[in-house]
């Protein structure tokens, strides 16, 4: 009697066990009421916390809106903070469900980690930041510079690179997270602190006197920054991926969180009431409703909105948009038609 | 029938036939029955783990694999025992970085055992305010945790030190010491480094190639020690024979010393002083921030451990073995030197060895300054560029494994030489 008791809580537990496996990352992040949202732990701009603990920047608007499209809440994120080397076990994992975290779509990331990028929500390159009294005006008059980095990054590689095409040799000082790099910088204890050029701009913008420094002309690498998902939910790797398309369409076609209200009523435009649920029913494809891309540009602007209101020009960081514009003028931001 | 059988048939149990209840309720199977089934229920952990590992890994998509080692690391690393480029391979980077490891415990362990040492009898002492002092170091190292120190010996490298640029001008705002020879920077510290002027070139031994200079003398060093140590034998068996004891110290000075100063004159030994170039200082050897900030860090923690061993040590001999050297009339020096601290080796040996053990693995805490250790490097930027937490990780663990193995066992063997012989 004891042993079938016994046997019998076995095969409930695998059961379970093996129904939790099958259960979809979406469904996983409805059930708990709460999107786990990996981000960096603190980088002015895109993802820091304010003075009252919330989250603000870039990537968490980002996160935002995913979390805005799913469960009709904005706020129903959980941040995880990560650095460069605890990022890939965090996604892989399970125990963040999105990482949005300045992070390089490569080859090997995409592939070899078995995860999927979603797409590109900034396109980055890597620069360098030196002081002004150091008197550099390029990137190839840094033979023998000592040079800070941040350790598990792609920086550090094509770092390596450069010096060595250029015959340079260099120091490098490896660093965990952007604050000990931004005080070994200000302590003079290296000459240089690479970065992508938009880490720079935001962790320039926190120094007490940003002018004493300036960010080199070269910029040595292409990064695609974007967000990334675990490799085998398709469904869950659409709707992230459909999610910054609906940011980044909403600008192109003139949708923003202010005008938002009147135009999901229907508008003259078909690609406006197909993205929002006037016609037809996209929504369902993917097991949301046919309003999730209202609330997700609701949450906080279109991809234009978010970028002025916490990397844009008028902000501390100052980045202009650059190759982030949208196609249509002369940028890279391109997203596929909603039908 | 012999007597004994008698004997054993009188005293033990009558013989009765095995039941398979007697494995629960006899004494005599009992213990061997849960001895296993504890075994067999260990082994179904282990498979269950390494079962779910493979499982995981599969639904996954990822195989288990050390093939990365074999691919080019893209990485630099800043301090290179060995020769090593980003074009390298992983485990080169990851030979790299357990050198770097050596290197940092080996100093440690020193600076440790020596600050032990004297802290340890000083806190004995008579003197009431050295006694105090020692108190006072070893209670504020002990009672705050090493990452702390780590962190705080980093900083006040690279904060309270002027930079590199500060040596610049015509009245530089700092200057080198020791007649310009040592140049204490925001970046590290720079001393002379031996340098030879003939090269006898490189020993290769597969990975690694050490410079035949170096070893050579090495070797001379070890034959002048073996040396001297037979002229001391003969000089106690003089001793032992006459009562007189031969004056040594001129001989020890040229046995230890003179072949080595005739090697490095013969390959053209000299200094080679750091200088400012660039950037950077350059030539000399760099100690770099982050070797000095885990070398205090440790040794000035783990120092504090040591002095307690060695002061636990000294009170464990008896109070009447100082009396009756004094009694003789040795000095209070002497008595400890040649009769307190030989007895108290065998109390204090065994916890140290833990302490070097506690070093060595302490060595991982390198990455919070930026000190590229095995821990940094494979376990840290390989892992990272790679994705192979698991390879790496284990891999990573056996090595820590095998050195502190490797140190238990030539502390225990150390240890059996200086513990009490029993005869």
């Amino acid at each position: 009697m004891k042993k079938s008791v016994f046997l019998g809580t076995i095969a409930a537990t695998s059961l379970i066990a093996g129904l939790a496996q099958a259960q979809s990352t979406l469904e996983t992040v409805q059930s708990r009421g709460e999107l786990n949202c990996g981000v960096s732990t603190g980088l002015a701009g895109f993802s820091a916390p304010d003075g009252n603990g919330v989250w603000q920047g870039f990537d968490v608007d980002y996160c935002r809106a995913v979390a805005a499209a799913e469960l009709n809440d904005p706020m129903a994120v959980n941040f995880v903070p990560t650095t460069g080397q605890t990022r890939f076990s965090a996604l892989a994992s399970g125990e963040v469900d999105i990482l949005a975290r300045n992070t390089t779509w490569t080859f090997s990331r995409d592939v070899d980690l078995n995860f999927t990028f979603v797409g590109t929500n900034y396109y980055d390159g890597q620069g360098f930041m030196v002081t002004r009294e150091l008197g550099v005006s390029s990137a190839l008059e840094l033979d023998g510079a000592t040079v800070c980095i941040q350790t598990g990054t792609t920086t550090e590689l094509n770092l390596a690179d450069y010096f060595r095409v250029n015959g340079m040799a260099y120091e490098p000082v490896p660093i965990e997270t952007n604050a000990e790099a931004q005080q070994q910088y200000l302590a003079g204890a290296c000459d240089v602190y690479t970065t992508d050029v938009s880490g720079l701009a935001a962790t320039r913008a926190s120094f007490a006197n940003p002018s004493d420094h300036v960010i080199l002309p070269e910029v040595i690498s292409k990064e695609p920054l974007g967000p990334a998902v675990r490799h085998g939910d398709d469904q869950w790797a659409d709707i992230t991926r459909w999610t910054l398309f609906a940011l980044i369409a909403a600008e192109e076609l003139g949708v923003t969180s202010a005008n938002i209200d009147e135009m999901k009523a229907g508008t003259d435009n078909p690609e406006i009431n197909r993205l929002l649920g006037a016609e037809g029913d996209l929504g369902a494809m993917f097991g949301l409703d046919s309003e999730w891309a209202v609330r997700a540009i609701a949450a906080a602007g279109n991809y234009g909105e978010i970028f002025s209101a916490t990397i844009g020009e008028q902000t501390p960081i100052g980045l202009a948009r650059g190759l982030n514009a949208q196609w249509t003028q002369g940028g890279l931001l391109y997203a596929p038609p909603f039908r | 029938m012999s007597i004994s059988d008698d004997v054993r048939s009188a005293t033990s149990a009558p013989k009765r036939a095995f039941r398979p209840s007697m494995l629960l309720y006899d004494q005599r199977y009992r213990s061997i029955t849960i001895q296993v089934f504890f075994l067999f229920a260990l082994m179904l952990g282990a498979a269950w783990l390494i079962d779910n590992t493979v499982n995981n890994l599969r639904a996954l998509g990822r195989d288990f694999s050390f093939a990365f080692l074999n691919a080019p690391a893209g990485y630099d690393i800043n301090q290179r025992p060995i020769e090593y480029n980003s074009q390298m391979t992983h485990g080169r980077a990851a030979l790299v970085g357990f050198l770097n490891t050596i290197i940092l415990a080996v100093m440690a362990c020193a600076l440790a055992t020596v600050l032990g040492v004297i802290a340890g009898v000083l806190r004995l002492s008579n003197n009431w305010i050295v006694g105090r002092l020692m108190t006072v170091y070893i209670e504020v190292f002990r009672n705050i945790p090493t990452l702390l120190w780590i962190l705080i010996f980093g900083a006040i490298m690279s904060e309270a030190m002027p930079a590199p640029s500060a040596f610049r001008g015509d009245d530089p705002a700092a200057s080198m010491l020791f007649a310009d020879s040592v140049a204490i920077t925001n970046r590290g510290v720079y001393i002379p480094s031996i340098q030879f002027l003939r090269d006898l070139g490189d020993l290769q031994l597969g990975p690694i190639a050490p410079s035949l200079n170096w070893l050579l003398v090495l070797v001379v060093l070890v034959a002048g020690v073996y040396a001297n140590k037979r002229l001391l034998q003969h000089a106690t068996a003089v001793q032992n024979a006459t009562g007189i004891r031969p004056k040594t110290w001129w001989k020890s000075i040229l046995v230890l010393l003179g072949p080595v100063v005739v090697i490095f004159v013969a390959l053209g030994a000299h200094l080679e002083y750091p200088e400012l170039r660039g950037f950077n200082f350059a030539g000399g050897t760099y100690l770099r921030n982050s070797l000095i900030a885990m070398w205090l860090g440790l040794g000035i923690y783990t120092g504090a451990f040591v002095a307690e061993n060695v002061r636990a040590g000294i009170l464990a001999i008896s109070k009447g073995q100082t009396e009756a050297a004094f009694a003789l009339g040795m000095q209070p020096g002497k008595t400890m030197r040649l009769v307190i601290l030989p007895q108290a080796l065998r109390v204090i040996i065994p916890p140290l060895i833990s302490q070097y053990l506690n070093i060595t693995k302490n060595t991982s805490l390198g990455l919070a300054v930026g000190y590229m250790d095995l821990r940094s490097t494979l376990g840290g930027i390989t892992i990272n560029q790679t994705g192979r937490e698991l390879e790496g990780m284990l891999l990573m663990m056996l090595i820590y494994l095998a050195i502190s193995l490797t140190i238990s066992g030539a502390m225990n063997v150390y240890n059996s030489r200086v513990k009490l012989k029993e005869r």
